[in-house]
């Protein structure tokens, strides 16, 4: 199967007056149409912000990430916007909902943003939740809902139309075991439709579907595992 | 345009769940901030040029009418008078109209109470005008004026009205003039007419009564006193117009002044060019109401108008900074979520445009509101209970200009009010807002 993006040579540095800190050194990494790599590592070792410079929301400072061909960071602002809003999904640890808006409406947003009709946004919103289970919560709040609930309603808005790759940043941080088990499979299920995904997370429990784990230390990756199934 | 409709329709979205979902004092707070912001604006300058306005309306209905003709500068009387009411009397434009034939007079009183003769006599000089009662009623309501006394009686000779800054118990001027003292309607008073300050007079000695200076002389009876804000009511007298020709001498119909109320369905303009096209301008002066304001009174509507319009601006920017201050504290509030749907995808100006929308949808309740209670309250509430200021009856003046400009100013400051702090959180760095870093 071909790679469907590609980070290379990735580097972090921040600097904070004198104080240089490198939390990424030259990381390589390609991953493949339909695969589910997990990347795994301690506090600090730089898992997030290696998600954050694959996934668009932050910029490396060296280094580049190939999809289809292209290096995506050398995108423009407002391409880069578009180019999450099309092709990528986001799962967030905190779940990320607009409190304000009902699930239904959460789903909706990056729909409708697309230029979507309303019509069709809620039919896609609506199908997307039911398919995670959350069919009868449409209008609920996400104060009213649990956090299993919210991040389910997240994953919905995620993979609602279809993103070439779901990054999910720690998805089962703020959740008990058994929901976050829950969370899990219905990961494993959109997996299995041949989604793409890419997942931090610090439980290894959670990585036995994956198809790959990317072990990070300190900035680097030390060794990575496949998983057989 | 696909990508704009999209993001507005996004923007839309969050802006209105955003209010729904508000804290209902805050919002009821920012609604009546934007009420009151509105009212000030309206208000201040509103009745400050109402003051003014409330004059020109009482110099309308009580004096000049819509249209208003009066004699060339160098001339003392309206030459072809006939001619001009002819025209007015075939006019359907005409409503009504009155001719006024006015003379300089001296008025004294109390003379035959006068024990010496070496102090000046209880004198005034005024204007004195004769009127025909009814037409000058239909045209002016003078007779609502009256405040003690009767109205003139067309029928009735021998009487007048007077002006009462004429008298020294209304006069708000007496420490300027030696005004007429206890004078009541029933006391008599003498009026001497100078030969020489109307022209119009034919042979000035035909009647009797000419005094050893050349004016003519007569005594009348004080009907009614005649009180009104509009200065050149107050300070004539009155008489029937066959009084006025017996006491001056004045045989021919040359009138001073001719006052014209106009249909609703012409404008005052439109009349005046009908007027105009006659080619009355050659033996009078035609003006309209407008037109035929004191200047100074027009000065102070234009400085009045200036000083509001300020003190609007300063009230719209008192009103945009809290609006400012409670949507950047909003979008502060909302910093993690904002980076959160750019993250997702959401366009920065979908973003911009849902706090723009809150500060819209605030501004335009505000206003609604504000402009319920400017018409519906203050507005006749201010008609009902004119300010009583000492050249006019205060009323609001909101009139659509006016209120127009005032919304465009509440509106673009709301604008900028909304725009600017959703535009300051937005622009951050995408990743910082969702770490909240």
């Amino acid at each position: 199967m071909k790679n469907i993006i590609e980070a290379k040579n990735i580097t972090k540095t921040y600097t904070n007056g004198d104080v240089v800190t490198h939390v990424l050194r030259g990381l390589d990494l390609a991953i493949k149409e339909g695969e589910w790599v997990a990347i795994m590592g301690k506090s600090g070792a730089g898992k997030s912000t290696f998600l954050y410079q694959m996934s668009l929301l932050d910029t490396p400072t060296t280094g580049s990430v190939i999809v289809e061909g292209k290096d995506i960071l050398e995108f423009s602002d407002t391409r880069r916007t578009d180019f999450r809003l099309t092709e990528l999904g986001y799962v967030f640890q905190d779940y990320a909902l607009v409190r304000e808006l009902s699930a239904i409406e959460n789903v909706m947003i990056p729909i409708l943003m697309k230029g979507t009709s309303r019509e069709e946004a809620r039919e896609i919103s609506k199908e997307s939740l039911s398919r995670i289970g959350l069919g009868d919560r449409l209008h609920n709040l996400p104060s009213q809902l649990s956090g299993g609930e919210q991040q389910r309603v997240s994953i919905a808005r995620a993979v609602a139309q279809n993103p070439k790759i779901l990054f999910a940043d720690e998805p089962t941080a703020n959740l008990d075991s058994i929901t976050s088990e829950s969370i899990i499979d219905v990961f494993k299920e959109i997996h299995e439709s041949g989604q793409t995904i890419v997942m931090v997370t610090h439980e290894k429990e959670y990585t036995k579907y994956c198809d790959r784990i990317v072990y990070l230390e300190d900035g680097k990756i030390v060794s990575e595992e496949v998983l057989k199934k | 345009m696909q990508k704009f409709i999209s993001s507005l329709r996004v923007g839309w979205l969050l802006g209105v769940r955003q209010i729904q979902h508000s804290n209902i004092w805050v919002t009821v707070l920012i609604i009546v901030i934007m009420v009151l912001t509105f009212l000030s604006n309206i208000l201040i300058s509103g009745i400050l040029v109402g003051l003014i306005e409330g004059g020109n309306q009482a110099n309308r209905s009580q004096y000049t009418g819509d249209v208003f003709i009066t004699e060339l500068p160098d001339e003392s009387y309206i030459e072809n008078t006939s001619e001009i009411l002819t025209t007015l009397d075939r006019l359907e434009d005409v409503e009504s109209y009155t001719a006024r034939y006015v003379a300089g007079a001296t008025i004294e009183a109390n003379y035959k109470t006068r024990r010496n003769f070496n102090t000046l006599p209880n004198s005034v000089g005024s204007q004195l005008a004769g009127i025909n009662p009814i037409t000058e009623d239909t045209v002016t309501g003078l007779s609502s004026s009256v405040i003690e006394g009767s109205y003139l009686d067309e029928t009735q000779s021998g009487y007048i009205l007077i002006g009462s800054t004429l008298l020294e118990r209304y006069s708000a001027f007496s420490d300027q003039f030696e005004p007429l003292r206890e004078i009541y309607p029933g006391d008599r008073v003498k009026l001497s007419v100078s030969g020489a300050v109307q022209n119009s007079f034919e042979s000035p000695d035909a009647l009797g009564g000419l005094s050893t200076t050349g004016s003519r002389v007569d005594e009348f009876i004080v009907k009614g006193i005649v009180d009104s804000k509009v200065s050149e009511v107050s300070i004539r007298a009155f008489m029937t117009e066959s009084d006025f020709r017996r006491l001056t001498g004045k045989t021919n119909l040359l009138a001073s002044e001719i006052a014209i109320n106009v249909v609703d369905s012409k404008t005052d303009e439109e009349f005046k060019s009908v007027l105009l096209k006659n080619g009355f301008e050659r033996y009078a002066k035609i003006r309209t109401a407008t037109e035929a304001i004191p200047k100074f009174l027009d000065d102070i509507r234009q400085t009045f108008n200036i000083l509001g319009f300020l003190i609007g601006i300063i009230v719209s920017a008192v009103g945009a900074i809290t609006i400012f201050i409670i949507i950047y504290i909003n979008a502060v509030v909302h910093r993690k979520q904002i980076g959160i749907l750019k993250g997702i995808g959401i366009r920065r100006n979908a973003i911009i445009y849902s706090y723009v929308i809150q500060a819209v949808v605030y501004a335009v309740v505000g206003v609604g509101i504000a402009l319920l209670l400017v018409y519906f309250v203050f507005v006749p509430l201010v008609a009902q209970n004119p300010i009583d200021f000492p050249f006019s009856d205060g009323i609001i003046a909101a009139d659509a200009e006016l209120v127009t400009g005032r919304i465009i100013i509440v509106a673009v400051t709301s604008l900028i009010a909304g725009f600017l702090p959703a535009w300051l959180i937005a622009k951050r760095n995408t990743l910082d807002s969702i770490l909240g870093r």
